[in-house]
């Protein structure tokens, strides 16, 4: 079984095994509008937990995206950059952004469950 | 308890937006919707296939009035204002004293009428009318008409829109301007706009504002559009926001709005800083505005570090995102004259990374108004 955790900036990250796989939660594209434009890690990439990502732009603004886990970036979702819509059409789903080989599972008490995220979005 | 934050002003369509499900946002100083729930990109698509209806009302509306309200405010604007025919609105350039950009500004003269209706931006109206008040004292009386509320209706379908609600309304072509009644309301309409499509501005009194405004929305053609796309719409058509891409530091010929001096203030150089600004159109400014396409995807936003290909800062942008008609990025800004050329290479610094780009001819996207001298 994979799990599911969130950060406090609306990411996601999915976790199996040693892979986790990252995207931005539908809240977070919602509050964005329309993507036009993505920027994706390379892939081979060293990321640290709550570093810098990637990018996602809407017609009137750009925001980063930070890694809820570091590690080496393993493969990046280049049919968001090709198609930066989906990322509003499926933002938890088909539209996840890049994943990495995760170097510390430990870093994983820091994120939030989906009942946490879900109670952290009321307070918002 | 004090309320130490600025109260939002709000305009006489406050309850629609918020009854249209409009995203309100602070925006000089009045709550305006940013979006609707259509969204930024859908909405500026509508504006240029059908029809969008934008509130303007946080715009400055004021008459000029005197024995000579023309000959008065060519104290202030390097316009040609007395040479405006009845009928007809102007686009005009308000200096300081030193000859850069204090506002950009409408000017109109209804036919039969002596006084001078003026439209400046929303974050300067108070200080506009506080200096030309000032400026023109014994000569011409501003009156500011806080009251009224201001209707753009944008896009191919305008014209026949609004034809529905003003019969005759459709003959009007760009830049006229007339008093009419639109559903019912008294109104000055002018065949003008800042999308770079054919369309309407609706002066209206508040209290009809609501009632006009939703009898345009009840049309097929018609979506309400908000300030987001109200943004990449002028961008798009070359149009600049004050307070970006113009200001008190910018002056009328790097800003590459010569243009709107009038030949014969040009002439006589009887406005203000009009010698240091005609030795700059003669000589040349040491900055130009321009138009910047990036070569890749990326939208480079205000504040972008323009660089040469050795890496030296020769400009910056002033305004950038993506424009969804052009479907790729877009921006303005300021470079050294000598990059200035259309074509020009330059790199824009996007994240720490010099992304190339060139120097593009504006509008990005071309104009459709419905000229004078092209009927349909």
């Amino acid at each position: 079984m994979s799990e599911i955790r969130y950060t406090d900036q609306h990411e996601w990250v999915r976790i199996d095994g040693d892979e986790a796989t990252v995207g931005i939660t539908k809240y977070a594209a919602d509050q964005l509008g329309d993507v036009v434009y993505v920027e994706l890690p390379e892939p081979g990439r060293s990321l640290g937990q709550g570093g810098e990502a990637a990018v996602v732009e809407s017609v009137k603004a750009a925001s980063e995206v930070y890694a809820p886990i570091g590690g080496e970036v393993t493969d990046a979702n280049s049919a968001i950059a090709a198609d930066p819509a989906k990322v509003n059409a499926d933002p938890e789903g088909d539209a996840w952004f890049f994943k990495v080989k995760i170097a510390d599972k430990g870093e994983l008490g820091k994120l939030m469950t989906a009942g946490q995220y879900a109670d952290f979005l009321k307070g918002l | 308890m004090a309320d130490t934050q600025q109260v939002l002003r709000k305009t006489p369509l406050h309850t629609l937006h918020l009854e249209l499900g409009g995203k309100m946002v602070p925006f000089a100083g009045y709550e305006m919707p940013v979006q609707y729930p259509a969204g930024v990109l859908k909405e500026h698509l509508h504006t240029r296939a059908s029809a969008g209806l934008f509130d303007v009302s946080h715009m400055g509306q004021a008459f000029l009035s005197g024995p000579d309200p023309a000959r008065a405010l060519e104290r202030v604007t390097p316009a040609d204002v007395i040479g405006l025919k009845e009928g007809m609105q102007r686009y005009g350039l308000l200096l300081t004293e030193q000859g850069t950009i204090k506002d950009d500004f409408m000017f109109s003269k209804l036919a039969g009428e002596s006084a001078l209706y003026l439209v400046v931006n929303a974050g300067t109206k108070e200080s506009d009318f506080a200096y030309i008040g000032e400026k023109l004292r014994g000569i011409a009386t501003l009156g500011p008409k806080q009251d009224r509320a201001l209707l753009a209706l944008q896009g191919p379908k305008a014209g026949e829109v609004l034809e529905r609600h003003s019969p005759g309304i459709n003959q009007l072509t760009f830049m006229k301007v007339v008093r009419a009644t639109v559903a019912g309301a008294p109104a000055f309409v002018s065949r003008s706009g800042y999308t770079g499509e054919d369309g309407f501005e609706i002066s209206l009194e508040g209290r009809d504002a609501e009632r006009v405004a939703r009898a345009l929305l009840a049309e097929r053609e018609v979506l309400p559009i908000g300030l987001g796309a109200r943004d990449s719409l002028r961008l798009e058509a070359g149009l600049c926001l004050y307070g970006h891409d113009i200001d008190e530091t910018t002056d009328p010929v790097e800003a590459n709005l010569v243009w709107s001096i009038g030949k014969r203030r040009k002439e006589a150089k009887d406005f203000p800083a009009a010698e240091k600004i005609m030795d700059r159109v003669l000589n040349g400014a040491p900055r130009k505005r321009i138009g910047i396409r990036p070569d890749g995807k990326a939208p480079a936003r205000e504040g972008t570090e323009i660089v040469d290909k050795s890496g030296h800062i020769v400009g910056r942008i002033t305004s950038g995102g993506f424009g969804p008609s052009l479907n790729g990025p877009m921006a303005m800004g300021y470079v050294e004259s000598a990059f200035a050329a259309d074509g020009t290479e330059i790199h824009l610094m996007v994240r720490g990374k010099a992304m190339p780009a060139r120097v593009a001819p504006m509008p990005f996207v071309p104009h459709r108004y419905k000229r004078a001298s092209n009927p349909d």
